[in-house]
């Protein structure tokens, strides 16, 4: 909300001693929140003068143009007293007209210097102002004419102008809607410095009668008040007050007419939208009704527009003509000969207002102040505030006709402990000053015993409960009285262990060179193309979000691969191709389509509402997933570096299981997006985490990624609730033993399996079994591979002797031979 | 060997002569001092301190003297004998420690060489301030509370005091998920954790929830669709705003310095009543609203209030010269909100604040694009791979 700080001051006689910058201090302070002082011709330096023009000659130019060579009386402002000549191209203005004259040395808006410089064979010294020069309005109609009683020249132009004004921008809270005007701006200035507030709206009115243009309520539930009022034989030439038009323009409206203006003026002045009919437009009462289902109406601003049963409609016996305190209609509405105003100032329900606002996409400075709340009892004040300023400057007659149907509602009453603003803000606050707090915000307070019984102004349809008279009562006495006092929390358990784990498994693959990054959760069908996922894929199962921003993205994403490898390749566009990146990130499984229900609000849900409701929402488990591109490992001074691998993926995810307590079992495994032979599933027992491997060279292609690299992804949820710490550790201290072993086994058989043989046949007395070592070629022969382990046995309680670990390791080796017809090799 | 000569007369015994032995034993020590290396001493160890060095020839001789002549004679070459192993002694130490030492030298690397084989692995700066954060709480005794992002309508917004028609609901711009009358929504905001908490755990309840949110906001350097706030929610009895303002003002000082506090102003959501937005002092001028690198050729000038078109210059660049910063919006628990909980409001009270995390990542670290923090760039995400 934009107001004009002189506006204020006239509404409200504030100290002297109150500056702009005290003034929008405080009201910050009461809850009105300063976002900008703005001075209207802040970007304008004088001199900035009013001139009379004294004589002008006109001289036909070689471009076709006539100029004017004018000499300008601008009094004492240019040192000598003499007249100022002046080139001007406009020629709306004769001899002996006031005009705004900018002298050399001003500076106009965008930064435009002005000097006196030879232009069309003569000095010209100065420019005459057109407003929009001046950057106060765009009339293309050339210079600025003023008034004759505007001045004398010489006389200083900013303070005629309006040039001179502060306007302060204040942002408006949805439940202050009574600051959204002069008035509501004022009674906070008002009470904020302890000063008295005549309220513009408390102004005598003609009681109503029958005579007044007729109007009809059918939908009271939607409007519970509508005045009319009538003016006739109003001028509609009559131009709008400057005052007026600067105030509007200050408030960040556009001037439009005489009758426009003063509606949107008293919209500003009050709070009251008005609405202003042509009274010889309109045929046969107003009817104030619900619209029927597709019924259609053209609106002010010349789009027709499809009605639905809940939009409430002003109509008359021609149909609709406006959607209620929305926007008007075109058939009706005011123009350049209207001479017979209808006004209306009616109150509407704000849930009405809010959803045909909301519906037709159409928020108004009306609709705006109608759905936050409106004082009801406004529409009479309003309505003769804008008969009067009609007739007082567009002539014509207020008609004794004064309609008003239904009535406001009788006003609320909030009663509470003296004691409860104390005792919810933790200040002291005595009750005489909670009962002069709310009284200055308009509240008529009764104290009985310990409470205090308040009722609600009009113009705050906000107050509801015992708690927004706390808020009113604090925010007076002052937030910055609030004492800081640390509450004393029960001891509380830390960390859960799943938040633990978590920071863990951060820490564990930041420590294994990986960048951790965060993507938006957002992907779509090319993304899931390009991983090259099957039709029934469950990946595809998405939820789809109704307004997403980009149609390339519609869906929330079930894998946090394609976000990862779009980072991986921005980065490798950015010159990085060697990265390795990890993230943890919630992904979204739907469960079916059950709506999730809107419970009540007056009581706790019950055990099947809440089980309801939770069913209803996606599963959404947490994720981790790992790209890597480029080298793991750098090349140097030291040698070549080590491209990335499917093993290191592989490893990524052991690397987290490990600092879990957790063992992962490697399966061969075939699953989009990886590499069909180079891909593995990851299980803990029966559970399958998720996949990792050499990403599928067609994925690597549409993504724009380096060929062969790698990834994982796994449903990091499942490995964190296996998550163990280890259990009664035994650490021997006898010898170990040491037995290498080369098995030649077909090619096919995946060495981790191999190892479990080994680790199950070697028995108990197996220290640890460790691959170091794995050969293919002609010493073992097409189809066959040889793997080198090598076993380390001990015993926790004695040296073991040479037939102990000869039978230990034999038994690891005849295992071997048995399951996978594995062969020492020699 | 023969026997004693008892005619034999010690002074004309050559080897025995005094001055013989010292020479030898001169030479001896003038050879030990001049040995170079290791190698050298050993040559001279044989040759001045060997079996046929004069000195020992001279100590063989000794036995052949008459016993009146051996006491003197055998001091004599003992002496001798006894400086030469000495002398030999000590320069073996030394030359030894020489070796010792060049032979360190001859092993001195480059230190300077790099041994970036390994890139350095680093967490995102939003995941370590969120830690940092519900670190600073946890330490207080609350824990650390968690929900769906994909949430239910009722949570994010009917519990909440924010009903289907509430105006505040546009401030709110929110993400439906398809089809919109299954009431799901992305959480507009951490605050129905609020609500998921007091339904699932009984007062008092001192929690904090750091997570991700959702609004239909273009991706620019300063909005972005995908944000994360921290909330917090105390409930227990006789909890006041003066608590709130004492939990914040921790919470400030823990993440920005000793002294550094917050403001309230008056404001409104939904769910808290009273409202207000906190502002925190800025951490970086203290409140002055001056740029510290101009320091106090400005701060001289005047007062604090410095005129908005005169402090374009000496303003600090943190706060744009207000001396406070937004940090988030804060109230005391709608009592709506406790009821739709099932949570008594004449027995409890409570209160909630919620801070944008990105935000003060961007103001307490200078990001100047908001867009750095989901770009997974590398540079970025390794320039903070630090604990923050
Ligand atoms: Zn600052």
């Amino acid at each position: 909300m934009r107001a004009p700080v002189s506006w204020i001051r006239e509404l409200v006689e504030l100290p002297a001693d109150v500056t702009t910058e005290k003034l929008t201090d405080r009201l910050t302070m009461l809850g009105l929140k300063l976002e900008a002082v703005e001075r209207a011709g802040g970007d304008i330096q004088g001199p900035l003068v009013l001139g009379r023009v004294l004589s002008l000659a006109e001289e036909p130019q070689k471009n076709g143009k006539i100029i004017r060579w004018c000499q300008v009386d601008v009094g004492d402002a240019n040192g000598t007293g003499e007249p100022q000549g002046i080139v001007c191209g406009a020629h709306n203005f004769a001899e002996g007209d006031l005009v705004v004259v900018v002298l050399p040395g001003g500076v106009l808006p965008g930064g435009f210097a002005i000097s006196a410089r030879k232009t069309y064979g003569h000095v010209s010294a100065g420019m005459i102002c057109s407003a929009r020069e001046l950057g106060i309005g765009d009339d293309h109609d050339g210079i600025m004419v003023l008034p004759a009683d505007a001045g004398q020249p010489g006389d200083d132009a900013f303070g005629y102008l309006g040039l001179d004004e502060e306007v302060i921008d204040l942002e408006i809270n949805p439940d202050r809607a009574y600051a959204l005007s002069l008035r509501g701006i004022a009674r906070e200035a008002a009470l904020g410095f302890g000063v008295p507030f005549q309220d513009p709206a408390l102004r005598a009115t003609p009681e109503p009668n029958g005579t007044g243009y007729p109007v009809v309520v059918d939908a009271p539930d939607g409007c519970p008040v509508f005045v009319t009022r009538t003016v006739t034989g109003f001028d509609p030439s009559a131009p709008t007050p400057r005052w007026m038009a600067q105030r509007l323009q200050q408030a960040g409206m556009r001037p439009i007419s005489l009758a426009v203006d003063v509606t949107n003026y008293v919209m500003l002045e009050l709070g009251q939208p008005i609405h202003g009919y042509d009274g010889d437009r309109l045929s046969g009462p107003i009817r104030v009704r619900r619209a029927v289902e597709g019924e259609r109406l053209t609106t002010l601003d010349g789009v027709e527009r499809t009605l639905s049963a809940e939009d409430l409609l002003i109509t008359d016996d021609s149909g609709p003509i406006g959607l209620a305190g929305v926007m008007g209609g075109e058939t009706t509405e005011l123009s350049a000969t209207t001479s017979h105003v209808v006004i209306e100032a009616a109150h509407f329900d704000p849930v009405s207002i809010f959803r045909t606002q909301r519906r037709h996409k159409l928020p108004s400075e009306a609709s705006k102040r109608f759905e936050r709340g409106v004082d009801p009892l406004l529409p009479e004040a309003a309505a003769d505030r804008v008969a009067e300023l009609l007739v007082a400057h567009g002539g014509g007659t207020v008609t004794d006709g004064v309609t008003k149907v239904g009535a406001a509602p009788e006003p609320r009453s909030i009663t509470i402990p003296t004691g409860l603003p104390a005792r919810v803000t933790g200040m002291e606050i005595p009750a005489h000053t909670a009962v002069a707090n709310l009284e200055s915000v308009g509240c008529g307070v009764t104290v009985d015993g310990g409470s205090l019984t308040a009722v609600v102004p009009s113009w705050r349809p906000d107050l509801n409960d015992p708690f927004d008279l706390v808020e009113e009562v604090a925010r007076i006495v002052g937030y910055d009285k609030v004492p800081s006092v640390l509450p004393a929390a029960p001891a509380g358990r830390g960390l859960t262990p799943a938040q633990s784990l978590r920071r863990r498994v951060g820490r564990a693959l930041a420590g294994a060179g990986f960048v951790e990054v965060v993507s938006f959760p957002f992907t779509g069908p090319a993304a899931l193309d390009a991983l090259g996922l099957d039709e029934d894929d469950e990946r595809r199962n998405t939820m789809r979000i109704a307004n997403a921003l980009s149609n390339e993205q519609p869906y929330m994403t079930t894998t946090l691969l394609p976000g990862l490898l779009e980072t991986a390749a921005r980065n490798a566009g950015r010159g990085q191709p060697d990265v390795a990146l990890f993230e943890t990130a919630t992904v979204t499984l739907p469960r079916g389509t059950v709506a999730a229900p809107i419970l009540p609000v007056d009581r706790r849900p019950t055990p099947g509402e809440w089980d309801d409701l939770q069913k209803a929402l996606p599963d959404q488990p947490l994720h981790l997933a790992v790209v890597l591109t480029g080298e793991r490992e750098r090349t140097g001074w030291w040698g070549p570096g080590r491209a990335a691998t499917w093993s290191d993926a592989i490893q990524a995810v052991r690397d987290v299981a490990q600092v879990l307590g957790v063992e992962v079992e490697v399966r061969s495994a075939s699953v989009a997006p990886w590499h069909p032979g180079r891909c593995a599933e990851l299980l803990v027992g029966d559970v399958s985490l998720g996949h990792a491997g050499e990403l599928h060279p067609k994925v690597c292609t549409a993504f724009g990624l380096p060929a062969r690299a790698a990834a994982a992804e796994i449903d990091l949820d499942l490995l964190l609730e296996r998550a163990a710490p280890p259990s009664g550790p035994v650490v021997s201290s006898f010898p170990v033993a040491k037995e290498d072993v080369a098995l030649v086994v077909d090619a096919a058989l995946p060495a981790g399996e191999l190892a479990a043989t080994l680790r199950e046949g070697a028995g108990e007395l197996l220290e640890s079994v460790r691959l170091f070592d794995l050969y293919t070629g002609a010493q073992v022969g097409g189809g066959k591979k040889s793997l080198a382990f090598a076993l380390r046995f001990r015993a926790p309680d004695r040296t073991l002797n040479d037939e102990e670990i000869t039978a230990a390791r034999e038994g690891a080796v005849a295992l071997a031979a048995e399951r996978h017809g594995a062969v020492l090799r020699g | 060997m023969s026997g004693p000569n008892t005619d034999y007369d010690p002074v004309e015994v050559t080897p025995l002569k005094a001055d013989e032995v010292e020479a030898a034993r001169d030479a001896a020590l003038a050879a030990i001092e001049s040995a170079g290396t290791l190698e050298e001493l050993k040559r001279v160890r044989t040759e001045h301190a060997g079996d046929r060095s004069a000195l020992a020839l001279a100590n063989r001789e000794i036995g052949a003297l008459p016993p009146q002549a051996r006491k003197e004679a055998g001091q004599r070459v003992g002496q001798a004998r006894g400086a030469v192993s000495k002398a030999l002694a000590a320069r073996q130490a030394v030359l030894e420690a020489e070796h010792e030492e060049r032979i360190l030298v001859e092993e001195a690397v480059d230190v300077t060489l790099p041994w970036d084989r390994y890139p350095a692995g680093a967490r995102h700066p939003l995941t370590t301030l969120s830690e940092r954060i519900g670190d600073v709480f946890v330490a207080m005794g609350w824990e650390i509370a968690e929900g769906p992002v994909v949430e239910a309508e009722w949570l994010n917004f009917d519990a909440l005091n924010l009903g289907a028609d509430h105006p505040a609901r546009t401030m709110q711009d929110t993400f439906w998920m398809e089809p919109p009358e299954n009431a799901i929504v992305l959480r507009t905001h951490t605050s129905p954790v609020q609500a998921r908490t007091l339904l699932t755990r009984k007062p008092p309840v001192y929690v904090v929830c750091p997570g991700r949110v959702f609004r239909t906001d273009e991706y620019d350097a300063t909005h972005s669709p995908v944000f994360h706030q921290v909330e917090g929610l105390v409930v227990d009895e006789g909890i006041t705003m003066a608590h709130l303002k004492g939990s914040l003002d921790h919470f400030a000082s823990s993440m920005f310095g000793e002294g550094i506090t917050t403001r309230f102003r008056p404001s409104y959501f939904p769910f808290t009543e009273p409202s207000a937005e906190v502002d925190l002092v800025c951490f970086v001028c203290r409140g002055t609203g001056l740029d510290p690198a101009v320091g106090t050729s400005v701060g001289a000038s005047g007062s604090t209030a410095a005129e908005p078109t005169s402090s374009a210059h000496g303003s600090c660049r943190t706060c744009k010269g207000e001396g406070w910063i937004e940090w988030g919006g804060c109230g005391v628990v709608n009592p709506r909100v406790l009821v739709a909980c099932g949570v008594d409001p004449e027995r409890y009270t409570g209160f909630a604040f919620g801070m944008g995390i990105d935000r003060t990542l961007m103001f307490r670290h200078g990001v100047e694009d908001l867009r750095d923090l989901f770009e997974g760039d590398v540079r970025f995400v390794g320039a903070f791979g630090t604990e923050i």
